[in-house]
């Protein structure tokens, strides 16, 4: 389980978010652009560090300003997916998705036993030896998620996921993702703009405006806020 | 009405013609610039080609003054760049991806040795390292002295060529999207795993050209070197030096100097060119 409250003065207003996910729960973040959702995942990723907060992920405490306590980046055990995936252009698949398992120092074998198994599982094995600058959005999409699956992370946070990928591809796409984040089982918070990725992905919903949270329940609870302007537009998209 | 018709039509020609034969005039303009800022750099250098035999080229070749100078400038201009991407990288890394108290000093004073005249930078090294020098007149206490050995062309050749490095290295570094670095240590890479498999990889063509460029300058040095280091034949005496020493006497053995530095400028461009994927 992951329940974080993390404090962090932004240029225009103070991020002030507390929100905890249960194991194989998946949280939905929406909200306008400069919300401050994206930061929220950076927060607990550990790419920033808040002014003030605490996040606990299982029995492990990763930050709190109170105990002085600041788990490095590397050390969480975080499977973070960047909304251009970030995979290394230097790299062809394999390596991108064996990167972690190097630097986690698994033996040789291991890691191609592991790598092998991830592309297998993720229909991916074909392109094992290709670059990633010459793969499609649905399959860079793949690729970072079997980068961040093989390390079997304890948390998975996925920055507007299906951005990058083609209209055509989405739907299936998205059916693919959510089946990943259930057989992963562990906590899962999802950033995005898309109706859609809400009511295939959500299991709890929570709306950030200006950094704070304006709303949060089961989906239907709050998309069904229509009084708010943002869920109004949102739900009519 | 046809008339005021007929009128705007002839303006329109008149004026279309007009700057027809302004653009002309522009391209002709250009052209005769072009021509004669290429000519300037290219005629002293074909120069030297025209004013030597195939035959006496290759006989000075073998010359003792050119072969010391050769190799002797072939391995400081190496060893020093080394030096320079050794020392260079981790500092350009630093100031490319940390804002601390003081980057902006550190920034100019790498950059220093760019502006500052081989001359000045010969007699600061000499004031520095010279045997009554700021800190070599400790190294004499040890019996260890720097001036006027291949150790002080090294130096010289460092001092004026790690500015090349280093801004090459640091603006490399900056391109390179940090997303990179991000996404690495949300994988477990530590800040070093990081630094040596995505930041440095992605900044190899930028590394790469800028060491080149580093080894080009300091293969070229002269004015620090004759100052710190003298003119010692095979031992301090480097290319350049010996084209200034060798013009005096054997004018063959100093164009066939020159020729070899030509050569491998033409390299070092070329290299430069294709490492950084530009085309010719």
């Amino acid at each position: 389980m992951l329940s974080f409250h993390v404090v962090r003065q932004l240029r225009d207003f103070v991020l002030d978010v507390a929100l905890s996910v249960e194991e194989g729960e998946t949280l939905v973040l929406i909200g306008e652009n400069g919300a401050g959702k994206s930061t929220v995942l950076n927060l607990i990723s550990g790419i920033l560090a808040p002014d003030r907060g605490e996040i606990t992920l299982g029995d492990r405490i990763l930050f709190s300003d109170r105990r002085e306590i600041d788990v490095p980046t590397e050390n969480r055990n975080i499977g973070h997916l960047f909304q251009s995936y970030a995979l290394f252009p230097h790299m062809t698949v394999a390596e991108n998705v064996a990167f972690g398992l190097q630097c986690r120092k698994v033996p040789k074998s291991e890691i191609a036993k592991s790598v092998a198994e991830q592309l297998a599982a993720m229909n991916l094995s074909d392109l094992a030896d290709v670059n990633v600058g010459r793969l499609s959005g649905g399959q860079r999409q793949r690729v970072a998620l079997a980068r961040a699956l093989v390390l079997e992370p304890e948390l998975l946070l996925l920055d507007e996921p299906l951005a990058a990928v083609d209209m055509r591809a989405k739907g299936a796409m998205r059916k693919e993702l959510r089946d990943q984040i259930w057989n992963a089982g562990i906590p899962c918070i999802v950033v995005t703009h898309t109706l859609r990725d809400v009511l295939e992905l959500a299991d709890r919903l929570c709306l950030l405006e200006e950094g704070k949270v304006m709303a949060y329940g089961a989906p239907e609870e709050v998309l069904g806020m229509q009084e708010n302007g943002f869920i109004a537009s949102f739900t009519e998209g | 009405m046809d008339l005021t018709r007929f009128r705007q039509e002839t303006e329109v020609i008149r004026h279309s013609s007009r700057t027809r034969l302004g653009k002309v005039a522009l391209t002709l303009l250009i052209a005769a610039l072009l021509t004669i800022f290429l000519l300037f750099i290219t005629l002293p250098v074909v120069s030297l080609f025209l004013r030597i035999s195939p035959e006496a080229f290759f006989r000075s070749l073998s010359e003792p003054v050119i072969l010391d100078a050769l190799s002797l400038s072939l391995t400081t201009a190496t060893v020093s760049t080394v030096i320079v991407v050794v020392f260079g990288t981790p500092l350009a890394l630093v100031n490319a991806r940390y804002n601390y108290r003081g980057r902006n000093i550190v920034d100019t004073l790498t950059d220093l040795p760019i502006v500052l005249p081989p001359a000045v930078a010969g007699i600061a090294l000499l004031m520095a390292f010279g045997r009554r020098g700021v800190v070599g007149q400790y190294l004499d206490l040890f019996g260890i002295h720097i001036a006027f050995t291949t150790v002080a062309v090294v130096l010289a050749q460092v001092f004026v060529a790690s500015p090349f490095y280093v801004r090459q290295a640091k603006a490399s570094f900056e391109a390179v999207d940090r997303l990179y670095e991000d996404a690495a240590r949300t994988l477990g890479a530590s800040p070093l795993t990081v630094a040596f498999r995505i930041t440095i990889p992605l900044a190899w063509g930028g590394l790469i050209s800028g060491a080149i460029l580093s080894f080009a300058r300091a293969l070229g040095e002269f004015g620090a070197t004759i100052m710190f280091a003298g003119n010692y034949q095979g031992r301090t005496q480097t290319m350049p030096l010996a084209i200034y020493t060798t013009m005096q006497g054997d004018l063959d053995a100093a164009i066939s100097l020159a020729i070899i530095l030509v050569m491998i400028s033409f390299v070092v461009i070329a290299a430069v060119k294709i490492v950084t994927r530009r085309k010719f």
